[in-house]
């Protein structure tokens, strides 16, 4: 039988080597997605193959990796990602946002401020922000060919004519070097404003829909909006129940039968450290602990 | 408990653990092996190989031992294996026309050259559930008659002959074989990118998208020219020494759908061709295949486009059952961040609803 031998970080050098060139034409035309010849990976479609390969091509043995999915780190597909590369790069792995020199993430932007020489690789399932308005690859790319973004305007426009808001409350559109219309993967909106003017790299990986897509440092983002009803960040109402942030993007835990909730940050590395520093919520500890298996 | 979630490094070894024991089954019964999946459930094997995309019995058969039968599963491990290989080349074209028949069957035909060979088949089996089986025991051995020399051509080829059937495009030797696990695809894509597709489409995929188009969706009025199950050799030109060396033999299916013609005004009227191919005894995967090839030339043909068989772009982005599952699946992760808004702007709808529809409610009442 053939035993198989895998490469530093899983793929192979070739493959790495395409996976790169996307990525730097990606770089060169911020917001545009640039097809690339996507593998199958040893996870599942739709499970962040595409942050993993970009992830894959970009990790050097002095990285420092860290995962995170739903802004935590311990959540059970972020764990399975950090060990993939543990595993098949060796490379040191961290949950400390300012440690890590790349950080793959799923729906969300870490609180802390990203810095410069730091990549954030998103993992995206539809990277078309068009997709929903117009099913076709070939209509959608001659769209953005034409920087025809009428559609999303207009359905916009019909949120606001029939909720009285956007109501779209994640993968919220953006506009990227004031050309691309872009996705952001499915973060909360309440990311977006961090995308913009970010020092940090930021890579998109698409891997069943074969896309890489980028924002270079220091490049303008803006979420599409109207003159007079502005794009305005998700704003909860309550601080986090254990280090009490005000300015965090909060989980809501149901504690008990009767309907009783707690909020706490979506963000595990920005809520250790803010208690780490003394910050204290309403509560002491996180309502659900892991069972112990033996 | 679900908010395990969040923390769950050794839920997830225990759960791998458990899977692991699950697969295994009750230890007093006797482990699978290799060989008596690659032997007794050889056609899942066929499926495993040929949507896997890899020819290797004995890994598809592991694959299916370690996926607890699901095929899917299986055909996704086999693709992960797949993909870490290095390339060396391509092979020759296989020769269909030279297989070493095992079945061989042709509807539009009472009798060809070669002649009609059943082989091993399901078919005008009655769908009784044989007690003796649950038995075990060694079956009757098989009936044997003298091998003939006979050639069996192409049912294609006699039409073709006549030119009664369009003549099938000749390879382009010199151009590179299209080919979509490499490269990116894009629409609208070559006929060689679509037969690749359709090859490592899903079988119920493309099952349900053939018998559409028998029942009108882009009805293309097909004949089962001919199918053929058997061996062929492959061929690799390796560059140092010039020549095509053989480098062993593989079971293929065959099968070329004869449908409706086409014509023109400067063109006499002939047959069209759907394709089908496939590794291994899948017959019915390469008859759906045939018909949705088929079905995909449309715009070639100068047909309306009016079903979703005939809709390249649709056909070929969900053709691939790995690519399917994943996203699919995919809904198990967790999503309480982007459900988290939703909640949030749903409440603040709800709220300005019941604030607006405060006085109206009195009215509702009244009615």
């Amino acid at each position: 039988m053939n035993a198989p031998t895998y490469n530093f970080a899983y793929l192979d050098e070739q493959t790495k080597r395409m996976i790169r060139r996307a990525i730097l034409k990606a770089i060169a035309i911020p917001g545009y997605q640039v097809p690339f010849a996507s593998r199958e990976m040893p996870m599942p479609y739709g499970w962040g193959t595409g942050g993993v390969q970009v992830t894959a091509a970009i990790l050097g043995p002095k990285d420092v990796l860290k995962v995170i999915d739903q802004g935590s780190d311990d959540t059970t597909n972020a764990i399975s990602i950090r060990k993939f590369f543990a595993k098949t790069a060796g490379v040191e792995t961290t949950t400390s946002t300012d440690a890590a020199t790349v950080i793959q993430t799923r729906h969300r932007i870490p609180e802390a401020p990203l810095r410069a020489g730091q990549v954030l690789v998103y993992q995206v399932p539809i990277p078309e922000p068009l997709r929903f308005l117009e099913p076709r690859e070939t209509e959608t790319r001659r769209m953005h060919a034409l920087a025809e973004y009428g559609l999303m305007h207009v359905k916009l426009y019909e949120d606001i004519a029939r909720f009285g808001h956007i109501a779209t409350s994640y993968a919220y559109p953006v506009k990227v070097n004031a050309r691309y219309v872009m996705d952001p993967s499915p973060t909360p909106k309440f990311d977006n404003p961090k995308m913009d003017n970010c020092p940090a790299l930021q890579l998109f990986g698409a891997g069943r829909e074969k896309r890489i897509y980028a924002i270079p440092p220091y490049t303008s983002v803006v979420s599409l909006d109207f003159e007079d009803h502005p794009f305005t960040r998700y704003k909860f109402d309550a601080p986090c129940a254990l280090c009490g942030a005000e300015d965090s993007y909060l989980d809501e835990i149901v504690t008990d039968n009767k309907g009783s909730r707690m909020f706490v940050c979506s963000d595990t590395d920005y809520c250790e450290g803010r208690q780490a520093a003394g910050h204290r919520g309403t509560e002491s500890v996180a309502p659900h602990k892991e069972a112990a298996h033996g | 408990m679900y908010v395990a979630v969040k923390g769950g490094e050794r839920a997830i070894e225990n759960a791998h653990r458990l899977l692991a024991h699950e697969r295994r089954g009750d230890r007093d019964v006797p482990e699978l092996s290799l060989s008596q999946i690659s032997e007794q459930l050889g056609l899942a094997v066929d499926r495993v190989m040929s949507e896997g995309s890899l020819y290797d019995r004995e890994l598809a058969a592991l694959a299916i031992k370690q996926a607890r039968g699901d095929l899917i599963e299986a055909i996704f491990l086999v693709r992960a294996f797949r993909a870490t290989l290095p390339r060396f080349g391509t092979t020759e074209p296989v020769d269909t026309g030279a297989m070493r028949v095992q079945r061989r069957v042709s509807s539009t035909f009472k009798d060809i050259p070669g002649g009609q060979v059943l082989g091993p088949t399901f078919d005008y089996t009655h769908r009784l559930l044989d007690p003796g089986l649950a038995q075990g025991g060694d079956p009757e051995a098989p009936a044997l008659a003298e091998t003939s020399d006979v050639p069996m051509p192409r049912v294609t080829d006699i039409l073709g002959r006549d030119g009664l059937i369009e003549p099938s495009p000749a390879a382009e030797t010199d151009a590179p074989v299209g080919d979509l696990t490499r490269d990116p695809l894009s629409f609208p894509a070559g006929r060689d990118l679509r037969l690749q597709n359709l090859a490592r489409g899903d079988e119920g995929f493309l099952l349900a998208l053939g018998y559409s188009t028998q029942r009108g969706y882009g009805r293309n009025h097909p004949f089962a020219g001919e199918i053929r199950f058997g061996e062929v050799e492959v061929e690799f030109v390796a560059e140092e020494i010039g020549f095509a060396v053989p480098l062993g033999s593989i079971e293929l299916t065959e099968c070329q759908m004869v449908n409706q013609f086409k014509g023109s005004a400067t063109e006499p009227p002939c047959f069209t061709r759907g394709y089908g191919l496939a590794f291994g005894q899948s017959e019915r995967k390469t008859m759906s295949m045939a018909l949705v090839d088929r079905a995909l030339r449309a715009r070639e043909l100068g047909e309306d486009l009016i079903a979703p068989a005939q809709d390249e772009e649709f056909v070929m982005s969900h053709s691939d059952n790995v690519q399917a599952t994943g996203f699919v699946e995919h809904l198990k992760l967790p999503h309480y961040v982007d459900f988290q808004s939703e909640l949030g702007l749903l409440r603040k709808l709800r709220q300005e609803f019941a604030e607006a529809n405060a006085a109206p409610a009195l009215k509702e009442a009244a009615e």
